[in-house]
């Protein structure tokens, strides 16, 4: 924590930010997340402290932060002093870059971030940090007040009123289920372990399209570490694992530098805040399975086992890792906790309606203007959403559908678009929340392929453990082939909806159970693109290719 | 009241199941008194009948000369059951299905022959690329399965469509 | 350990805290279909061929690992639950190639029992017949991952029992595939004791006696009752 008052006249090294000594009039926070990265961010930030030097802007900073949000328009700078967001800022452009410099001595240019409608609707509580505070820098975060919810918890609050603020905040788990938070924490923490428990952050992330969770990660690594130690903490729990997936390793390289620099400055380890409570934390490397992510099966990868569900009840709160109770949450879950904790439960849960308070990320993807992550009230309408934070279809492109959920969600048709975002109403719609993946679909979108594109994604991420799941997805994902080939029958579609219910029926774990979801959703609002499919041989979105009749019936693959 | 008419065909299978239906014995003489036996293996008529009241078929559909044979009978036939394995689940001719025909052909007519080996002409109907079972190709509306069924279960079977009842198979048979 | 009382099948009967709906179903002579689980073994809930409806709840128990409550009310037999048994037995006969007529566990085969007791007449589903081989590597015996149902009761015999773990499965959804040791041929294995355990705990014809006719090769599973010590673990 000393760079703030030395006087950095140059960078003493590439990555090092450009501070100034003196007091700061304006500042480039350039995004260095996965997907400005993957557009040479890292070039555009060494470009822009050049430029910045070269032009003798001496109260002019330049900081590496996190996702900025509008991940489609990178390479993302910003400049909170005017309130300005340029994109596109790509490296080598002169004119981009310039332009941003311009910014930073007083100049226009850029998009305003307050009236910009992307930014305006969205309540930033998770993502609060994202984009101002340099995620490889705990002295970043702790500027920003960070560690001072953990400070509050352990100095001057009993674990149970921990539980109680996480309770009466009305948060419920971001990863999927929604269970509620508190009544989770409660249950770890009244079930005695006299050889310890844990905390698990669910960092696996592997719906298709969605990226929160890495953003998070990637952006505001501490925040989520501060998350769990409080929640060691309320449920008497002194370590804690995260979970990454192999596919995220700047996700893994920044917790790895976050948990170092936590525990040098004594934030994380034996004695936090000088009391008697200790927390430490160890990341541990999925292989990148998507089932992984179902909290059984992760502690199963955890313990050196090979990644498949076990049935529950136990539930792990009861026996988790080691046959000891584990708190499991998502990542986004445990990022909020620093905010209920410093603000209140008050505060959160005024934030959202009904039974689903406080903020939602989504990752935002497919046929919309805007895509990039997006964290907002729930409540607010899929409208709301697609047209307004993201902007609409690019090129005036004609909405179809919206998917949430991942492969264990559905598919909303524009009738829809006035639902509330809320656990209940998609729920009702016959989707999920999931995880917060959000993809919009047009008019060119067929809603069978929809289904076989996640059917075809569980039947390769099944475990094989249960056969419903195992041979149920493979069963279903060739009768949706055949409907896309133009070979099925109405017989064969009854056989899919038979199968459908009995796979989610009967399947052992939340993979299993869930995908059936895109074929029935698209088959309850799209029955007549099926129905083409099969009675007109024809794909109406002019997607899938139909095989000619004849042959077929030569070959014996259709009943004449 | 006319006698039902019966027929029974035996595409590619083992002959088994006619094997297991003569086995019926001297029960046999009930039956052929209580039918017409129209088309089979049993009576040398060439070409398949019109108007079937119920036709026994043995054997997957693995060619096109099956293919042609089975959508003729069921053209003609009122109830069609599928008799035995081969018919029900593909069984032993399915057991190609693995590794495709052309693998096959050349296998059993090239590498596993010493004279004169070579692959069969245009006389031989064409392999389909999988054999399956009847029900894959038409509508099927009894299941006998067994390798053989045996000859009371074809017995009962025959008993029951003769005289007008529905045949039960599911739980009274081994299956497989 | 307190007694519980319950209904199975609208019968009154009692089981002790911490016991299976199977194992209580089981004294009192009702039947309830399985095959992942065997007695002796630990529980993997993995076929849910044993699933039962509990009044009140909308989703369905494997009986095998749910535990009894007081006052519970399960049913074993339903339409909801039959069609699901036949599914589940469908699925398996479709997943690798059974042909019951050259099987060496023809008429010896819980695969088989199970279609007769489930009522299966023919499948609905296609036969995805896949490319499966036949590892005879091993001096005695020899596994056909054709007839392997995925069971894991070899695993858990294995591990459990004879305290080897040799067998392990590798893969995921329908390409996973039992292997011995970290994928070596059964033959190359220096953990296999050959016991023989797996070939008899198989309730398919997947895993074998070499030298046994069809008729030879009946299971003997005589050291099972005696090794409780894993039952109602789950895993
Ligand atoms: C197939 C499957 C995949 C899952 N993947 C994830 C995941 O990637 N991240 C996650 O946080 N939860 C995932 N979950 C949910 C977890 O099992 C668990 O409910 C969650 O981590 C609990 O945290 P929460 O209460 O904070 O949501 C998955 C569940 C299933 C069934
Ligand atoms: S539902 Fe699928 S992923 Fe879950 S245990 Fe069964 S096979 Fe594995
Ligand atoms: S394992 Fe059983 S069901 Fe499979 S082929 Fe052999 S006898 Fe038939
Ligand atoms: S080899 Fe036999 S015992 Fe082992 S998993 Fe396969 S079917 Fe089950
Ligand atoms: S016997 Fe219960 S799940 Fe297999």
């Amino acid at each position: 924590m000393t760079e703030a008052g030395t006087p950095t006249p140059a960078r003493r090294r590439r990555q090092d930010p450009l501070i100034p000594a003196g007091p700061v009039r304006a500042s480039a926070h350039v995004c260095m997340a996965a997907g400005c990265l993957s557009m040479q961010a890292d070039t555009v930030f060494d470009s822009l402290c050049e430029r910045v030097t070269a032009r003798g802007l001496t109260d002019v900073a330049v900081k590496r932060v996190g996702c900025l949000g509008l991940c489609a328009a990178g390479p993302l700078v910003a400049v909170p002093e005017t309130g300005r967001l340029f994109d596109r800022v790509a490296a080598g452009d002169d004119a981009a870059l310039d332009g941003v410099v311009d910014g930073l001595a007083g100049g226009e240019g850029g998009r305003p971030i307050a009236t910009d409608p992307f930014f305006s609707h969205q309540v930033k509580v998770v993502l609060e940090h994202c984009g101002q505070i340099d995620p490889e820098r705990v002295e970043d975060y702790v500027a920003v007040g960070g560690y001072e919810s953990l400070t509050k918890a352990v100095t001057t609050m009993t674990p149970a009123e921990v539980l109680g603020e996480v309770t009466r905040s009305g948060i419920r788990g971001r990863g999927g289920a929604g269970y509620p938070t508190g009544l989770k924490w409660t249950t770890v923490a009244k079930t005695d372990s006299p050889h310890g428990k844990y905390v698990v952050c669910n960092g696996d992330e592997g719906d298709p399209g969605a990226f929160m969770d890495r953003s998070v990660l990637e952006s505001s690594p501490q925040q989520v570490l501060e998350g769990m130690a409080i929640a060691g903490y309320a449920v008497g729990a002194n370590h804690g694992y995260v979970y990454v997936r192999a596919e995220y390793p700047l996700a893994v390289k920044r917790l790895t530098t976050a948990i170092r620099q936590a525990e040098h400055a004594g934030l994380l380890g034996p004695r936090i805040a000088d009391t008697s409570f200790g927390f430490d934390v160890e990341i541990r490397i999925g292989a990148g399975a998507f089932v992984c992510g179902e909290e059984t099966a992760l502690i199963a990868s955890i313990e050196g086992g090979r990644g498949t569900p076990r049935p529950r009840p136990p539930y792990p709160a009861a026996s988790g890792l080691w046959g000891k109770p584990t708190l499991i949450n998502n990542v986004e879950t445990l990022a909020s906790i620093p905010t209920i904790i410093g603000r209140g439960a008050e505060w959160y849960s005024a934030i959202g309606s009904g039974k689903s308070l406080g903020t939602k990320v989504f990752a935002l993807a497919g046929s919309v203007v805007n895509t990039g992550l997006i964290e907002v009230p729930l409540g607010l309408t899929l409208r709301e959403i697609v047209f307004e934070i993201g902007g609409g279809l690019p090129g005036g492109g004609k909405f179809k559908a919206v998917q949430t959920g991942g492969p264990s969600g559905g598919c909303m048709p524009e009738s829809l678009l006035d639902m509330a975002v809320d656990y209940e109403s998609l729920a009702q719609a016959g989707s999920i929340m999931g995880s917060g993946g959000m993809i919009v679909m047009d008019d060119g979108t067929c809603m069978v392929d929809v289904a076989k594109f996640f059917m075809d994604f569980c039947r390769e991420e099944s475990c094989g453990k249960c056969i419903p799941c195992r041979v149920g997805t493979t069963q279903m994902y060739g009768l949706l082939d055949r409907i896309t080939r133009g070979l099925a029958s109405r017989d064969e579609l009854a056989e899919l909806e038979s199968l459908a219910g009995m796979v989610r029926d009967t399947s052992l774990c939340g993979l299993g159970q869930g995908s059936p979801n895109p074929v029935v959703s698209t088959l309850r609002y799209f029955r007549d693109e099926y129905m083409a499919h099969i009675d007109d041989h024809l794909c109406p979105a002019g997607v899938c290719k139909m095989e000619p009749r004849e042959a077929a019936l030569a070959a014996g693959e259709v009943a004449p | 009241m006319s006698k039902p008419r019966l027929a029974t065909i035996w595409l590619d299978g083992c002959s088994g199941c006619h094997m297991s239906l003569l086995d019926m014995d001297e029960r046999l003489l009930d039956i052929t008194e209580r039918v017409d036996i129209v088309y089979g293996a049993l009576v040398d008529i060439k070409e398949f009948p019109e108007d079937v009241d119920v036709t026994l078929v043995e054997g997957a559909i693995s060619s096109e000369d099956d293919l042609r044979k089975i959508y003729e009978v069921r053209r003609n036939t009122r109830i069609l059951v599928s008799l035995g394995d081969c018919a029900v689940t593909s069984n032993v001719p399915g057991m190609r299905n693995q590794i495709g025909p052309a693998a096959i052909l050349e296998r059993a007519y090239l590498e596993n022959v010493t004279i004169n080996p070579q692959l069969p002409g245009p006389m031989v109907p064409r392999l389909l690329a999988m054999s399956r079972p009847v029900h894959a190709v038409v509508k099927v509306d009894v299941f006998v399965p067994g390798c053989p069924p045996s000859a009371d279960l074809i017995h009962s079977v025959l008993d029951d469509l003769i005289s007008g009842r529905v045949p039960v198979t599911a739980g009274v048979t081994c299956f497989g | 350990m307190s007694v519980l009382t319950l209904t199975i099948e609208g019968r009154d009967v009692a089981g002790q805290t911490g016991h299976t709906i199977l194992q209580v179903a089981r004294e009192n002579g009702i039947p309830i279909p399985t095959l992942c689980h065997l007695q002796g073994l630990s529980d993997v809930g993995a076929c849910r061929l044993c699933v039962v409806e509990v009044e009140g709840q909308r989703k369905l128990f494997p009986a095998c690992v749910t535990t009894i409550d007081e006052g519970m009310k399960v049913t074993v037999n339903s339409e909801r639950l039959a069609a699901h048994r036949r599914r589940i037995v469908e699925l398996l006969f479709t997943e690798r190639n059974h042909i019951c007529s050259v099987c060496i566990a023809d008429r010896n085969c819980e695969l088989q029992d199970l279609a007769v007791a489930v009522g299966l007449t023919h499948f609905e589903l296609p036969l995805l017949s896949p490319q499966a081989v036949v590892d005879a590597t091993h001096e005695r015996f020899g596994i056909d991952h054709n007839r392997c149902v995925l069971c894991t009761r070899c695993v858990r015999v294995c591990d459990e029992i004879e305290g080897a773990h040799t067998w392990d499965v590798m893969g995921r959804g329908t390409e996973a595939r039992l292997i011995t040791d970290l994928g070596i041929p059964w033959g190359d294995s220096n953990t296999c004791t050959s016991c023989g355990k797996c070939v008899q705990v198989c309730p398919t014809g997947a895993l074998f006696e070499k030298g046994r006719s069809v008729a030879e090769a009946r299971h003997r599973r005589p050291y099972l009752p005696y090794l409780v010590a894993h039952e109602g673990r789950t895993r």
